[in-house]
């Protein structure tokens, strides 16, 4: 009896140390003690694939080649009446008129919804770097190097045509990084409106401010 | 006639049921404490190729999750970011630095970045990030405080029982939609909590699956 206790006491500890609490960081692998169907031979979304040769199981489109829709709208892409969304309203997709020039005014209907998709979306990817009032001094400006960041509120960019404003969100510009793969282009219209809106409150006075939220604001 | 057994014989068989019972029992609560999720998986922290710091890019920079897991409110999977997101900033900021060597590497070949992956569920399991965090379940009910990590680890289990623990009881968990990528909110209390959850799961008529092919096909 006694050796037994003995060689418990001893079991647990060895075990105790060996293996750990519950929680303790570990830079291994976790252990999968019967991995029965766990690991499938299945292509998951950004997952690792020997057949190719750069390794993943995401392909990039075929140069040469134009996208028809996307794998969540199988359904309607391979419908015999499937209409390319991009013929039914050009400008939405590239920002151009029907001459080809910038685009001014909206290619969709700008109502309340609409500017609160673009104010969160602004919220999201613009206000890091250009401030949420649009002025340029997001948090990142604070940084060495990132001292290009522009004023949304120039002169330059008010006169700017919208569609050209779409366009640096979907392709970037100079300094700027492209949105177009992160936004729908709906959503990048939505943008354009609200930072539209913080152009327009810039330079705004006490007197643009509609009657009923004047108390609101304790004018 | 003399003893065929000798006196300790009489306790014997209470000694070898005590041991055996002893052994037993420690061996069942071994196996419940070691061979579950809560200790194969959790604290799992690999060493990433690039030493990104989520504390100060979400906590210090107040950047949002969707910035660059912009997927995870469309789609069943929350991407990784490229490393043209990173490249957005790190063009201009932290430039030639050695620490983004490999992003900007990655940014010119277009190979990816290697990281290691740190959530996985087993394949047999159909998980849908959208579902969650459209109906006001935050990342940090499953991912733990994102935001304070230097590097992320595995917080929660991940394993069946987690997942139904919510799936049965969703107004405990259920916050409003826009303070789902602010992991720092807190209800104001717990009743607080089950009143606006139980609003919610009414009027969203959420219904989480607790049948087998909700979440296995
Ligand atoms: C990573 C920081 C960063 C983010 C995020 C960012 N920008 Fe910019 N943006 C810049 C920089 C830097 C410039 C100046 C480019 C230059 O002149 O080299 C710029 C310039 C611009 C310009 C002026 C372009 C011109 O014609 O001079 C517009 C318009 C603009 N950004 C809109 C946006 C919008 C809308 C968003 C959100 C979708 C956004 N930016 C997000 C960094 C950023
Ligand atoms: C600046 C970009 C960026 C932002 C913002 C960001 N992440 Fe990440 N996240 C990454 C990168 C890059 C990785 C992969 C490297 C790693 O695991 O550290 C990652 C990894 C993760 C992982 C682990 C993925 C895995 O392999 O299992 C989780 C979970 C996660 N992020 C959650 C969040 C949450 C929640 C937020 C918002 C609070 C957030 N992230 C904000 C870039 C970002
Ligand atoms: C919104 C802009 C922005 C984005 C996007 C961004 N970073 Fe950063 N990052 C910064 C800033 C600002 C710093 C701080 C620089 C400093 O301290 O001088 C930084 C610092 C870093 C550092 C140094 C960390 C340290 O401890 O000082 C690393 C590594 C890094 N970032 C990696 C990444 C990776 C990888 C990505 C892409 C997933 C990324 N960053 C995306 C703005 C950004
Ligand atoms: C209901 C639980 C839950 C919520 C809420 C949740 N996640 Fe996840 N997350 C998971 C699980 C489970 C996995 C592993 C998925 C798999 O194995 O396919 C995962 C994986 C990930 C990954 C790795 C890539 C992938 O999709 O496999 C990232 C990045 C991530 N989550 C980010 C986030 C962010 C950001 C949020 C909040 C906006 C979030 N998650 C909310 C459960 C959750
Ligand atoms: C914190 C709460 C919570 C956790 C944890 C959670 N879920 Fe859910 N889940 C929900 C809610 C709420 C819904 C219902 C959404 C609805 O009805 O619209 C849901 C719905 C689902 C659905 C149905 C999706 C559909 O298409 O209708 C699946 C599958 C699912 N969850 C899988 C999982 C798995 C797998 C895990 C564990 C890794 C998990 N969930 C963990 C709250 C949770
Ligand atoms: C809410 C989602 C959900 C539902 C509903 C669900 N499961 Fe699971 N199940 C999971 C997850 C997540 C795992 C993986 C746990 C892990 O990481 O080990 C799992 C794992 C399993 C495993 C493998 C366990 C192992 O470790 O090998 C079996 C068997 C299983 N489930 C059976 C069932 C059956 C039977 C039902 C119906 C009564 C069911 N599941 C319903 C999410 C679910």
């Amino acid at each position: 009896m006694r050796y037994f206790i003995g060689i418990w006491i001893f079991l647990i500890i060895a075990v105790v140390s060996l293996l750990g609490f519950r929680g303790s960081k570990s830079k291994d692998q976790p252990l999968y003690v019967f991995p029965d169907m766990d690991w499938q031979a299945k292509y998951l979304p950004q997952g690792e694939n020997k057949f190719f040769a750069d390794g993943r199981n995401d392909r990039p489109m075929v140069p040469g080649t134009a996208g028809r829709g996307y794998g969540n709208q199988l359904a309607s892409v391979f419908s015999a009446d499937y209409t390319d969304p991009v013929s039914e309203n050009p400008p939405l997709y590239s920002g151009k008129d029907d001459e080809g020039e910038w685009m001014r005014g909206f290619p969709v209907e700008v109502n309340d919804e609409f500017m609160l998709l673009g104010q969160q979306k602004y919220d999201i990817f613009c206000a890091v770097c250009h401030g949420a009032s649009g002025d340029g001094n997001g948090v990142v400006k604070q940084y060495e190097g990132a001292t290009l960041i522009a004023s949304l509120l120039q002169e330059r960019l008010m006169a700017m045509p919208e569609g050209e404003i779409f366009n640096t969100i979907t392709h970037g510009k100079l300094n700027m990084g492209a949105y177009g793969m992160k936004l729908r282009p709906d959503e990048r219209w939505a943008v354009v409106a609200y930072v539209r809106a913080l152009q327009l409150a810039s330079s705004a006075s006490v007197d643009d401010v509609p009657e009923q939220f004047k108390s609101e604001l304790g004018l | 006639m003399a003893n065929i057994f000798p006196k300790w014989t009489n306790i014997a068989p209470l000694k070898v049921a005590a041991c055996l019972l002893l052994f037993v029992g420690t061996v069942v609560l071994g196996i419940t404490y070691y061979a579950t999720p809560k200790w194969t998986e959790v604290g799992f922290q690999p060493i990433q190729p690039v030493a990104f710091s989520h504390a100060l890019h979400v906590d210090q920079l107040g950047l949002d999750c969707r910035y660059c897991h912009t997927y995870v409110d469309r789609s069943e999977h929350s991407n990784v970011p490229a490393a043209s997101t990173c490249m957005n900033c790190h063009s201009m900021v932290l430039s030639s630095d050695d620490r983004l060597a490999p992003v900007r590497e990655s940014y010119e070949s277009g190979e990816p970045v290697p990281w290691v992956r740190i959530h996985n569920t087993p394949d047999y399991v159909y998980f849908n990030h959208s579902v969650h965090v459209n109906r006001g379940v935050s990342c940090v009910e499953c991912h733990g405080q994102i935001n304070e990590m230097e590097e992320v680890y595995q917080a929660k289990s991940l394993s069946m029982a987690f997942c139904l623990e919510c799936h049965r009881n969703p107004e405990n968990f259920i916050r409003p939609p826009d303070e789902v990528y602010n992991l720092d909110w807190q209800p104001e209390s717990a009743a607080a909590q089950i009143e606006q959850g139980e609003k919610f799961v009414h009027d969203w008529k959420v219904m989480p699956p607790q049948s087998c092919s909700g979440c296995h096909r």
